[in-house]
């Protein structure tokens, strides 16, 4: 390994890939943050950004994708935690992760029909003696189809770092006579952090950036900031405008993977994150 | 390991359900010989004779097939050879920095890249259609393949050139003889990831598209933007049972290649 002269060779390729599709793709977003729709330079797109409108939308974006990751960790945390019990934890992990794994659109489509006006979700509301109601198209249930997406992404991590946990220390907790509350709180939490952060990474860009679900199932009612970049790229055309919420987006990104970051030896990584 | 209390399998199972119900009511409705995702009224399979007799949607399901055949076949080997390179990289700021650049598009919203590529391609006037679709689907796998081999290669022990080296072989035979079978395993599980991960794209494929130019997923997405037609629905059930095979094909693979179970399938 040591002299290598065609090593150089190799890395071609992947050297052009990184100069054009990782470098000039960021490089040309912030450029065309600062055009006009005319392509002059200007800082119009800046202001606009800060005015109350795309304000307000930033806001209740970052509202949805709260709630979104805090309902997510919520409902994953404890199936998380009751897997690393189960026999053939594997096989059972595998199974919850399978969902994943299929088309988001055919998910979206799914809750289409079951949210639907004469869907499931309606009949079982009149059985009850309530509704019919206009489920499809609010705020419930973009954020119910996000967090349903969204589960097995929060799951694995956190089973992950609870997976990892030695359960003698679990043992000695509580041979030292401390309750499952404080064996929980004070020992399995603090050691399962990192789980739940990698997975808050995993949920909370997604919450902020898609705009399929958005589109399909919140109707207008909801408005990401990734729904408001496609608007500007594929709708109004407005190159500019979209650019300069890309910027933000991806600021927000960085922020939000600092907060969230910690160092672990081998780099582990979770198949498709994203 | 204390046994799992009634609640808290009740609770597992209602997760898992809840996480198959629609995938499975999708595929219910789909033998629904009344139009809707209401009321069954009875079982046909004419819904997958529609699928089958499109001819329009037979040919995106080609173009489907051929870009994430393409893509995966092509990001493989840049990623490889890139793997190969970062490993043989002596200088470790160097190494850490071209990893950092590797990641970037692994964690960058679909929108984000989409949008890019968009510019990017508008930019130096590549045409929107197949052509732009294919390049952004190599370009979005590439670093997914150089993270799935870049483990096998660090876990070869140096000895092993050293030896073939020694033993007289040429720069080709150590890369062809020792390294490539060494991490095929890392390969497959790359190329299956890419695969899958190119079968699924939504977000970049629509903004880089154009018109004229569809891949199932945009055809999906238009046809459910419009309503309700159970020919998605048998679409679904169909493109369930490939995602199943390609989950358990990559699942095999990764299992050779000794690395931990991904979520996948969605790139959110």
């Amino acid at each position: 390994m040591k002299d290598n002269p065609s090593r150089p060779l190799y890395l071609v390729p992947y050297y052009i890939w990184i100069a054009l599709f990782v470098i000039a793709p960021i490089a040309l977003i912030f450029y065309f943050s600062f055009l006009d729709l005319t392509g002059a330079f200007t800082l119009e797109n800046y202001q606009n950004f800060f005015s109350s409108v795309y304000l307000r939308m930033t806001l209740s974006s970052f509202w949805y994708a709260f709630l979104i990751t805090v309902i997510t960790i919520l409902i994953a945390y404890p199936t998380a935690y009751w897997l690393t019990k189960t026999k053939h934890k594997q096989l059972w992990l595998l199974l919850i992760i399978i969902p994943s794994w299929i088309n988001l659109l055919l998910k979206a489509y799914a809750f289409i029909g079951i949210f639907g006006l004469y869907g499931p979700a309606n009949k079982l509301l009149q059985t009850l003696g309530a509704g019919p109601w206009q489920i499809l198209f609010t705020d419930f249930s973009f954020i119910f189809v996000s967090v349903y997406i969204f589960i097995p992404f929060m799951v694995l991590p956190i089973f992950n770092s609870l997976d990892k946990i030695n359960p003698a220390l679990i043992d000695a907790s509580r041979d030292l006579g401390a309750s499952s509350f404080t064996t929980f709180r004070r020992v399995i939490f603090p050691m399962a952090i990192n789980g739940v952060k990698s997975g808050v990474q995993a949920v909370f860009i997604p919450a902020l950036s898609l705009f399929v679900i958005t589109r399909l199932i919140a109707g207008n009612k909801v408005i990401t900031l990734g729904t408001a970049i496609e608007q500007q790229f594929l709708v109004t055309q407005n190159w500019g405008m979209g650019s300069t919420i890309a910027v933000f987006l991806i600021l927000f990104m960085i922020i939000i993977m600092m907060l969230t970051g910690h160092k672990e030896k081998g780099g582990a990584y979770n198949g498709k994150t994203k | 390991m204390a046994k799992l209390s009634k609640s808290a399998k009740l609770y597992l199972v209602v997760v898992f359900a809840i996480l198959y119900a629609p995938i499975f009511y999708l595929i219910f409705y789909s033998f629904n010989s009344g139009g809707t995702m209401s009321s069954f009224e009875g079982f046909t399979l004419e819904h997958y004779g529609a699928v089958f007799n499109d001819t329009r949607l037979l040919i995106i399901l080609m173009n489907t097939i051929i870009i994430a055949l393409l893509s995966s076949l092509i990001s493989t080997a840049i990623g490889v050879l890139g793997a190969i390179g970062i490993v043989f990289l002596r200088n470790r700021k160097t190494r850490n920095a071209v990893l950092s650049l590797n990641t970037i598009l692994i964690v960058s919203p679909d929108v984000i890249i989409g949008a890019s590529f968009l510019i990017l391609f508008t930019m130096i006037g590549v045409k929107l259609g197949f052509a732009s679709v294919l390049i952004s689907h190599i370009a979005f796998s590439i670093p997914i393949v150089v993270i799935m081999v870049l483990p096998k290669l660090q876990e070869m022990s140096g000895s092993l050139i050293d030896a073939a080296t020694d033993l007289g072989a040429s720069k080709r035979d150590i890369l062809t003889r020792v390294i490539i079978p060494y991490i095929k395993p890392g390969i497959f599980a790359g190329f299956f990831l890419a695969l899958t991960y190119s079968l699924d794209d939504f977000a970049v494929t629509f903004f880089v598209t154009g018109n004229g130019f569809s891949t199932l997923s945009i055809e999906i997405y238009s046809m459910a933007r419009a309503g309700i037609t159970l020919t998605i629905n048998a679409l679904s059930a169909l493109i369930f049972v490939v995602t199943l095979g390609l989950v358990l094909g990559y699942y095999f693979f990764n299992q050779r290649a000794g690395q931990t179970p991904g979520t996948g399938g969605a790139k959110l």
